[in-house]
């Protein structure tokens, strides 16, 4: 499922990260990055966007931005594998 | 020695750098590019300055900030980064850091908001970081001023060692690998450009065209670099952009680990919660949004405001008045006489006396952004403006140019955009200004005196929509540009320091009145001028037959399809130019209405109530005075487009004027 669709309060972890140039820049660059936890703190009032708590702080992100990124329940998409990269990424590469 | 000073926003890096320089800041623009530059000496010290570089949060090639930014990092060379770091906020800042350690530089991290952490029992060991990471770290608390002399020191002491950072590997394997070996290829180029070969090379993985361009790159060197990046890609599972970033962040990520004790969330951050659930409250925010803005604006033009501006306005006065007195006791030419008094004094006089309603919307403006509030209303207000192409931040800057566009068109500054700043700057004198207010007075008061509230709301409703409408126009036209997502970070509510909103305001205040004794005062002068003499220079007694006048006759066919040919009109409209409350004036003068009361039978002989709206409209719309040229060529950093603006006003101007002309004759409404 992307971010968009998450629910209020609960906590994802990001497996991917899509768009492309400035805006995929910007997201990676705030934090937002393949196994980081995110959750979505609320709604603005007409809508849209999203204030979504990332690295202990909060962010604003347009609910078509966090389409972008798929995300799963953080128990759930605990990676097999070690810590670091390796392990992490061979998490995502297999099937689930 | 030259210091510059550098980190994310929100991180007390314009704080620090008051703390720093006092009020001995010297305020332009980066050239090319609407970006602020702020360069100051350092107190106290002999031959130390400080650059205050853009806030920024990563060093990619995007946005103009991070690439001027870039610039002044790789060009300039400055002595020591001073890399401002908000410890509650911690991972997310070291990103930067991080970034910044591989240009090679002497650096020193200012761990901002050290009091914040320590009241909310988190602790970091500082000591063990600045072992990992080999630079200097020192705890701050800029709005408190602790800690900035020790920082200071040492990052004297850092600029003197040429203490670069010491390269350790903070990189996997396999990024690792990719690294070195493309640092070895561009090594003997980067060197030549001046850049750390690491720095070089970790942004030629990134895929950072700037960066290939400075370096030269050659085709051949592009192919090798892309296998090895592919290499690296394909071990990793990753792309290459997400595969540095995440190298950067698993190292925070561990680093942190083990010198960042959290115990829970700072108490500024729960308050900010709280506050954020009144603010920010579904029903709640834009009632109340509506009610601080409404608060702002009867501060500034209601009783407070009008009783300081008159207070200032009456010392102006005076003060011509005493020099009009000198003047005649001196016994000085009429000529000289009158260039004085009724050209320059009474020119300038006029804007001075805008100066306390622009000082308090400065004020609050300052206010707003400084706790943070700012934020929370472009959150609020971001699907709105999203439908005309602009994004949340545009909202404040817009309506503060219902008071004036100075301001309004200063304010733009904050937004992340080029290309929004610029539509944003184009649009403020749409919203119609407090001084034009005047000139619907005495239109409705001549002719629609039973619905005058209607018809001046309509105005403002009408730039609006106006305004909506060229947002439109100009976003799919001259300003496409890839609009700069809108991913902004909402910090915790702080106080703001008495110091910070002084010095902003002073700063402010210092370009106005600087503006005031230039652009305003060589427009008083022309104006005075061309309305004082005929084109054989001598003096005129009647207004009718200067100079002026006769260029008012010569444009007025212009403004006979909307309905007020007559060369008075076209005339007042061009005094506009200097502050729009004397078109007013001018028209009294020009038809010898000598009283108030003679104004409204005056206005009656020259225009029917269709082309009274006509020409309302083609006022509410045309380019505003030079004060806010000026402002607009400042922060467009061009006066060829400022000057393209004010056409496009002005086209806008004559446009829906016309419009409205037009279609009132073919409804028959005269």
């Amino acid at each position: 499922m992307t971010l968009d669709q998450g629910a209020i309060g609960v906590d994802y972890r990001i497996l991917t990260v899509g768009g492309e140039g400035v805006l995929r820049r910007r997201l990676l660059d705030m934090g937002l990055t393949p196994g980081t936890k995110v959750c979505i703190r609320k709604v603005a009032p007409l809508g849209d966007p999203l204030e979504l708590t990332v690295r202990g702080y909060q962010l604003t992100l347009r609910k078509e931005d966090a389409a972008r990124m798929t995300v799963a329940l953080y128990e759930e998409a605990a990676p097999e594998g070690g810590k670091g990269m390796g392990g992490r990424f061979h998490g995502i590469r297999t099937d689930r | 020695m030259v210091f510059a000073l550098i980190g994310n926003q929100n991180s007390g890096k314009t704080t620090l750098f008051n703390q720093l320089t006092g009020s001995n800041q010297h305020v332009g623009n980066f050239p090319g590019v609407t970006v602020e530059k702020k360069m100051g000496p350092v107190k106290g010290l002999k031959d130390v300055q400080v650059v205050d570089l853009p806030g920024i949060y990563s060093l990619s090639p995007y946005t103009s900030e991070e690439l001027v930014s870039r610039d002044v990092l790789l060009k300039d060379k400055p002595d020591a980064i001073i890399d401002i770091v908000d410890a509650t906020n911690i991972e997310r800042n070291l990103y930067l850091t991080l970034q910044l350690m591989e240009l090679g530089l002497p650096i020193i991290v200012a761990l901002n908001m050290m009091d914040e952490v320590r009241e909310s029992g988190t602790t970091i060991d500082i000591a063990a970081m600045e072992k990992e990471l080999g630079i200097p770290m020192v705890p701050i608390a800029a709005n408190k001023n602790e800690g900035v002399d020790e920082l200071i020191r040492r990052a004297v002491e850092t600029a003197k060692n040429r203490a670069v950072p010491e390269h350790f590997d903070f990189c996997t394997q396999a990024v690792h690998k990719a690294i070195h070996s493309i640092a070895h290829i561009v090594e003997e180029k980067a060197k030549a450009a001046g850049l750390a070969p690491r720095f070089a090379s970790t942004k030629l993985i990134e895929g950072d065209a700037p960066m290939e361009e400075l370096l030269g790159v050659s085709e051949v060197e592009k192919d090798i670099i892309g296998h090895i990046v592919d290499e690296m890609t394909d071990t990793l599972g990753t792309d290459r952009e997400a595969a540095i970033v995440d190298m950067r962040y698993s190292y925070i990520e561990e680093l942190c680990g083990k010198t960042v004790k959290k115990t829970g969330e700072s108490k500024a951050q729960q308050r900010s919660y709280r506050i954020d659930s009144v603010l920010t409250h579904k029903y709640l925010s834009i009632p109340i949004f509506i009610g601080v803005m409404a608060t702002i604006f009867y501060l500034t033009f209601g009783p407070v405001g009008t009783y300081l501006a008159d207070g200032f306005s009456a010392l102006v006065d005076s003060g011509i008045a005493y020099v009009d007195g000198f003047l005649t006791a001196a016994a000085v030419s009429d000529w000289l006489h009158s260039l004085v008094i009724d050209g320059i004094l009474a020119g300038v006089g006029s804007v001075l006396s805008f100066l306390p309603p622009i000082l308090m919307l400065f004020f609050f403006l300052s206010i707003l952004e400084d706790t943070g509030y700012m934020a929370r209303v472009a959150f609020v207000m971001d699907r709105l403006l999203r439908k005309i192409g602009l994004s949340g931040h545009s909202l404040v800057p817009m309506l503060v140019g219902f008071g004036c566009s100075v301001p309004a068109i200063m304010a733009a500054r904050t937004l992340y955009s080029e290309s929004d700043r610029k539509i944003s700057i184009f649009l403020v004198p749409f919203m119609s200004c407090g001084a034009k207010l005047p000139i619907y007075a005495a239109f409705t008061a001549a002719f629609f005196p039973h619905n005058a509230s209607l018809v001046v709301t309509g105005l403002y409703v009408l730039g609006v929509i106006v305004a909506i409408f060229a947002a439109w126009l100009l976003r799919n036209t001259a300003f496409k540009g890839n609009p700069v997502p809108f991913i902004m970070e909402l910090p915790a509510y702080r106080f703001p320091t008495v110091k910070n909103v002084m010095l902003h305001m002073w700063d402010k205040a210092k370009e106005f009145i600087k503006r005031a004794f230039t652009i305003i005062f060589a427009a008083s002068v022309v104006i005075w001028f061309l309305n004082t003499f005929n084109w054989q220079f001598n003096i005129v007694a009647d207004n009718a037959d200067s100079i002026l006048a006769s260029i008012g006759r010569l444009i007025a066919p212009i403004f006979a399809p909307l309905g007020f040919g007559d060369w008075r009109a076209s005339t007042a409209l061009i005094t506009g130019l200097t502050a729009k409350e004397t078109v007013v004036s001018t028209l009294s003068v020009l038809t010898g209405a000598t009283s108030d009361a003679a104004l409204t039978p005056a206005l009656q002989g020259l225009f029917s109530p269709l082309s009274a709206v006509s020409f309302l409209v083609f006022t509410l719309l045309y380019m505003p005075c030079v004060a806010a040229l000026s402002a607009t060529r400042k922060e467009l950093g061009s006066g060829r487009l400022a000057l393209s603006a004010m056409a496009f006003q002005t086209a806008m101007a004559w446009a829906v004027a016309l419009v409205v002309f037009t279609f009132g004759k073919l409804l028959g409404l005269g």
